[in-house]
């Protein structure tokens, strides 16, 4: 890979109780690129996005083996302060869910959370996290109303100013436009472009054509295997294994 | 006409007539205590002490006793009520601890409110000295209303949907800062309901408070939370059994139900008020 590598993943098992879902992971995710993760449902991707910000922690009896390196720490050592990580690992989530608070707050959430109090500080990186999700010049005479009466193309646009807004390195995006029209997914994929110069984006998809679209890199997981990892012209031109080009040329999934 | 639809016609009468009746005896109720208390009710009446061996004057120091034991009991409930169910969906883990608990809370729920005032004597106002006060009937009625509470409580803390607590945790909060800033005020109105069922049971609560906080006859207010107070659920006892003129009195006992029920709608009203304004927030 000629890129420079932000997250290394190294063996990566991962299991709920008994039941193990991922496999012997491999792969590295490369600073400011998108990359893609797909396959068919239930093939493990959103688990595997889950673990680069270890929001599996929530759930109880989970166990991972391996290690997941962001910027040369491995972040499941005892010690990592997941709270830390988090602030450093964005997260976008399937189905758009702001707070059920003001335009304004969404976004400043992560601010406040930080106790920071600066007023002028504040006002400033929301507008300048509006403006990059693409949302300023709809909502500006708004911002103090509430987010639940924004649209869904629209409520999902803030989510994404609001994981930005704290400066994260890494952007995760779990299925980010599937509850969305044509319209506002057009938006949201013109926004990951632009969103590429600043953050590492991973993102998983069911849409095949999104990721051949938006990503650098894809990774073709199934049933908790990663089959195939490679740029995405690659994998979408000249597969190297049978099971990847069988799912893109819609043969099964 | 096939048997399936004769059931289906049976089934919604009984339950219209059921509805109706329901109705009916709370109209019935209403009734009956505004046509005999009303010509009680005056401005005297609301305002003014009793006087003459309480035959006659007014209800006032029971209206504040009432108004003072069920806010205070509010104040003891609702933050051990809150606390206790956080700790239950948030942080207690599933298991044999957890359910012991949860039958501890289920069952004190059904426990007699005489049982609560006997613990209360025992308790508060022996053991540790409060005596008959209003802090030993705060704290009793705190108690009563504890399982109330608690099951609102949980009930509106697990019905906040679990994608405002991934998307506050994914932004890098703690668990405590997410359920202070996220949890707990999408919670409010559901709590609100709560405190809205419990402030109406303690208000018209009288065994817990007859040997805890409730005097006989005081002709003045307290001035303390360590002294009593006279409580309107216990005034119309007091006048209907064990007045100096019970027939004479008749009028005053409906006058004084009919402020107590009309207290208690009060402050539902209020509470509903504070709830559909946090709603409307949302």
């Amino acid at each position: 890979m000629e890129h420079k590598k932000k997250i290394q993943v190294k063996d990566l098992d991962f299991f709920y109780g008994e039941n193990q879902v991922l496999y012997n992971i491999n792969l590295d995710i490369p600073e400011k690129k998108v990359t893609a993760l797909i396959g068919p449902s239930g093939c493990g991707k959103s688990t595997f996005l889950r673990c680069l910000n270890r929001m599996n922690d929530l759930i109880p009896g989970i166990k991972v083996r391996g290690k997941i390196i962001l910027d040369g720490q491995d972040i499941y050592d005892t010690g990592v302060d997941v709270v830390k990580l988090r602030s450093k690992v964005g997260m976008v989530f399937q189905k758009p869910n702001p707070f059920p608070k003001s335009i304004f707050e969404n976004v400043a959430y992560g601010f406040r959370i930080k106790g920071i109090k600066d007023k002028d500080f504040i006002d400033e990186r929301v507008k300048t996290s509006l403006r990059m999700a693409g949302l300023w010049e709809e909502v500006h005479d708004r911002l103090s109303s509430s987010a639940l009466g924004l649209s869904g193309g629209q409520q999902q646009r803030l989510c994404i100013a609001r994981a930005v807004a704290v400066e994260p390195e890494v952007l995760l995006m779990d299925e980010p436009a599937s509850a969305l029209d044509p319209i506002a997914t057009k938006k949201i994929e013109e926004l990951i472009y632009e969103l590429k110069k600043e953050f590492t984006i991973v993102i998983v998809t069911h849409n095949m054509q999104q990721a051949a679209r938006v990503a650098d890199y894809t990774a073709f997981f199934l049933m908790g295997k990663l089959i195939e990892f490679d740029k995405t012209e690659n994998i979408f031109t000249s597969p190297r294994k049978k099971e990847t080009e069988d799912y893109i040329t819609g043969r099964f999934g | 006409m096939d048997i399936k639809k004769i059931k289906e016609n049976i089934v919604f009468w009984v339950i219209k007539s059921a509805a109706f009746l329901n109705l009916l005896a709370l109209t019935i109720f209403l009734f009956f205590l505004v046509k005999n208390g009303i010509s009680a009710i005056s401005w005297k009446f609301l305002v003014l002490p009793p006087r003459d061996m309480m035959t006659k004057g007014g209800i006032m120091p029971c209206i504040v006793g009432t108004l003072v034991l069920s806010l205070g009991s509010i104040i003891v409930s609702l933050p051990l009520g809150v606390g206790a169910a956080i700790y239950l969906c948030e942080y207690a883990k599933q298991g044999k601890m957890l359910r012991i608990i949860r039958l501890g809370i289920n069952n004190l729920a059904g426990v007699p409110s005489i049982v609560f005032g006997l613990f209360g004597l025992a308790f508060f106002a022996t053991y540790l000295h409060f005596k008959v006060s209003i802090l030993t009937g705060i704290l009793t009625l705190g108690l009563l209303s504890l399982p109330v509470i608690i099951g609102t409580s949980e009930e509106a803390i697990r019905s906040v949907p679990d994608t405002y607590k991934e998307a506050s945790i994914a932004l890098g909060a703690t668990k405590w800062q997410t359920i202070y800033k996220i949890i707990l005020p999408s919670a409010i109105p559901g709590i609100m309901t709560g405190v809205i069922l419990s402030i109406s049971r303690v208000a018209g609560e009288t065994a817990a408070i007859m040997y805890t906080a409730a005097v006989f006859y005081s002709p003045h207010l307290p001035t303390s939370i360590f002294q009593p107070v006279m409580a309107l659920p216990y005034h119309i006892y007091v006048l209907a059994t064990a007045g100096t003129n019970i027939d004479k009195t008749r009028p005053l006992q409906y006058g004084t139900a009919l402020v107590l029920v009309g207290l208690i709608f009060l402050m539902n009203f209020i509470a509903i008020m504070i709830r559909s304004k946090k709603q409307a927030k949302n």
